[in-house]
């Protein structure tokens, strides 16, 4: 085993942010969608607004970060170990067997992360910006009046919104769990904090199986 | 080091500009304070009508009054006899029924039911002198009423049952040495009184409304703006600004809280951008009828009963009429919530003579509006149902005579006989009445556009953004969020996190389990 730097310091404050951000939007939503009661429905509204525009502005950065560094090749689906993975989950994981998928610096994902954070980042996210930014913004104040988009009702945009969270919901229970389905139960937790994690050093070469991206100065 | 300072050198900035663009400066005055400050400047007229000859003699008649008016306002009588107040109707486009002249003389309401034949009772509102039937000249000038709107003694009354004519207990000369600009007394002594009395009709024109506070009316709070009805109502040749639904159709001359308020009047976006779809009237009238009580269900068919060949009438604890033998039963509310229905300013009307379904309520003036229709809004109203006489073989409307002038005319209120009241009635309408009479249900819709509340009392958020019981419960056919939502589209997605749940629960619970034993394995 050999400590590597697995998560860099942006890629961290990435992390955490969005998490702390679709938290907040996952509360103030529920609110305005009539589910529970909390901040009050104006203010669930004002701060729901305020972290989406914040949240959008994490993403411009997120995704230079991940273009600029290549690591977006990370998230490539891949049928290779998908079966092993799930197996792995359903079985191996009480007989103490190995991690079909050794995680390294340069393949951090094992094929279902790949499948899940894809499916997220190409569907589950874009359709909820869009759906938001058309809540947002399909009235729009001008100076004098107020213009509103030739939409027929907010109901189909609404409605896509309500799934995406309901999915969001079900994606953050899952992964609250399977943070501890690391070598140790807190090191995946560790490693997202620190941006340091024990990882096995045997057969790295072989079980690396992607292109490699160009990670410029990773390690220490 | 270095990069702590810079970060700190970087919010600090960040934090520099964000307070820069969000401060407001304290000495600009908003809008909202100058409209306040205009309104709060109280013109006193220059003229002192009380020092004129003309006025300084003893008027017998009402008609020698508006001589002296006319003998200086030269020209003035024929602008009033220009307006719907004079005239009584005004042509108005119907959709589906074209071109019509429209006003009280000639529609039917479910309150009083109509004029026709009820002249000498219900003119007494008129602006004129004598309007006692159909054959009154609307050409004479000398029958116009130019006290009834400009005394300024709070003493001009009309007559019961005196078409038109002043009370005998009026000064004339009195008050035509103190006339002026219409105030809250004149408007009021009809207009909170339609109907037969306090606040029957509209719900929000109350007598409360001649010294308000501002919880009742914010605009004319006697502590407050203390705003008069022509501040809003204004009037140019005096053609009156504003009109109700009741009798009239067009989206047009309509008095709109945007002429001074802007129609982005909150600091607040999210509260403009309502201002698409809601009136400004459904959230800032929360409640209407808020003193006294209106009229909301009038059933004409318990009319008649009598005690010892005697009419009575039962007033509730609070001393409110529940039943006359002359009109029915009456159901009346107070401190209502409005109903709110779609508004795009246009309405149809029965008309005499118009058939319909009695299997279902006739609604005597339907305003039209939907959400997909860009110039419709949310309104608030006040939908006043009834239970009044139509022919049952030719469905339509019966216009009864009710007021009785002689013995033996076939008025209502002293015969107490429907087929009487139905056929003297039809026959001034030019109607035939087939001998059969029943009783339908109507409704008449009533925006509700008075009583303005502190904006501290306006509607709230959840009072609408809810799903149980909303303001807006009723109304449908598009999405408000908080309020609606899919039911599959909910179902399946609790039902995802709670499988999700409750894999992550059984997971993790078999993973303790088998913990002991993957040990030993070890």
């Amino acid at each position: 085993m050999k400590k590597e730097y697995v998560y860099r310091r942006f890629e961290r404050f990435w992390h955490w942010t969005q998490a702390a951000l679709i938290i907040f939007l996952g509360l103030t939503g529920f609110e305005i969608h009539g589910s529970l009661r909390f901040f009050g429905y104006d203010q669930a509204v004002r701060y729901h607004n305020m972290a989406a525009t914040a949240f959008l502005i994490l993403i411009a950065f997120a995704i230079f970060w991940h273009f600029t560094t290549g690591e977006w090749r990370q998230y490539l689906p891949t049928k290779k170990n998908l079966r092993a993975q799930a197996e792995y989950y359903i079985f191996g994981i009480f007989r103490n067997a190995p991690h079909p998928t050794r995680k390294t610096v340069l393949s951090k994902l094992n094929p279902l992360q790949k499948l899940v954070y894809a499916g997220l980042k190409v569907l589950v996210i874009p359709v909820m910006v869009l759906t938001g930014l058309l809540t947002m913004f399909y009235r729009y104040p001008q100076r004098y009046e107020v213009l509103s988009l030739n939409i027929s009702g907010l109901r189909v945009i609404a409605i896509l919104h309500t799934i995406g969270a309901f999915l969001l919901v079900a994606f953050f229970i899952a992964h609250l769990y399977l943070i501890t389905t690391g070598n140790t139960v807190t090191s995946n937790l560790k490693a997202m904090i620190t941006g340091y994690e024990e990882l096995s050093d045997e057969d790295e070469k072989k079980d690396a199986p992607l292109p490699t991206p160009e990670t410029g100065e990773a390690t220490v | 080091m270095k990069r702590i300072v810079a970060a700190l050198v970087f919010a600090g900035a960040l934090f520099g500009l964000m307070s820069i663009a969000l401060h407001k400066n304290s000495s600009d005055i908003t809008p909202e304070e100058r409209l306040k400050e205009l309104y709060a400047r109280k013109i006193k007229p220059s003229v002192d009508h009380s020092i004129f000859p003309q006025l300084k003699k003893k008027f017998k008649r009402p008609q020698e009054v508006t001589a002296a008016c006319i003998s200086c306002h030269n020209g003035r009588a024929a602008e009033v006899m220009h307006s719907t107040h004079w005239n009584w109707e005004r042509t108005e486009y119907i959709a589906g029924k074209g071109i019509r002249p429209l006003g009280k003389k000639n529609v039917l309401n479910n309150f009083c039911i109509g004029i026709t034949g009820n002249e000498q009772s219900c003119n007494k509102c008129h602006i004129g002198y004598g309007y006692a039937d159909a054959k009154f000249n609307f050409n004479d000038s000398l029958n116009v009423d130019c006290l009834a709107c400009h005394d300024n003694t709070a003493t001009y009354t009309k007559a019961v049952g005196g078409a038109g004519m002043p009370d005998t207990s009026v000064n004339l000369s009195e008050v035509a040495r103190h006339v002026g600009k219409p105030e809250r007394t004149d408007c009021g002594t009809c207009h909170f009184f339609g109907g037969g009395g306090n606040n029957v009709k509209h719900g929000d024109l109350d007598k409360a409304l001649f010294d308000p506070t501002r919880e009742v009316d914010v605009h004319m709070a006697s502590d407050g703006e203390d705003m008069q009805c022509v501040d809003c109502h204004t009037a140019e040749k005096h053609q009156m600004l504003g009109k109700m639904y009741s009798v009239s159709s067009m989206n047009r001359n309509r008095v709109e809280c945007e002429r001074c308020h802007t129609s982005m009047p909150h600091s607040d976006d999210l509260l403009n951008k309502h201002t698409l779809k809601v009136a400004c009237q459904t959230c800032h009238i929360p409640t209407y009828a808020k003193v006294n009580p209106t009229k909301l269900h009038w059933d004409w068919s318990t009319a008649g009963r009598l005690r010892n060949g005697e009419p009575f009438e039962e007033t509730d604890s609070a001393g409110t009429d529940v039943y006359m033998s002359i009109k029915g039963s009456f159901i009346w509310g107070r401190q209502l919530k409005p109903e709110y229905v779609w508004f795009n300013g246009t309405a149809t009307h029965y008309l005499v003579g118009d058939t319909f379904d009695p299997s279902k309520p006739l609604k005597l003036n339907e305003l039209f509006g939907g959400y997909d229709d860009p110039d419709a809004k949310i309104y608030p109203v006040k939908i006043h149902r009834a239970n009044q006489i139509y022919d049952t073989q030719y469905k339509y409307l019966i216009q009864p005579k009710t007021v009785s002038n002689r013995p033996g005319d076939g008025g209502y209120w002293k015969e107490f006989n429907w087929q009487r009241a139905a056929e003297e009635g039809m026959k001034l309408v030019n109607l035939p009445y087939s001998g059969k009479y029943g009783f339908a249900e109507t409704e008449m819709y009533w925006p509700v556009n008075h009583m303005v509340s502190p904006k501290e009392e306006a509607v709230k958020c959840t009072e609408c953004h809810t799903r149980e019981n909303g303001r807006l419960a009723k109304l449908g056919g598009f999405y408000i969020p908080g309020r609606d939502y899919d039911p599959t589209v909910e179902w399946m997605g609790t039902g995802i996190v709670a499988l999700t749940l409750a894999g992550v629960i059984l997971h993790g619970g078999a993973r303790i389990a088998t913990r002991r034993k993957r040990k030993e394995s070890k």
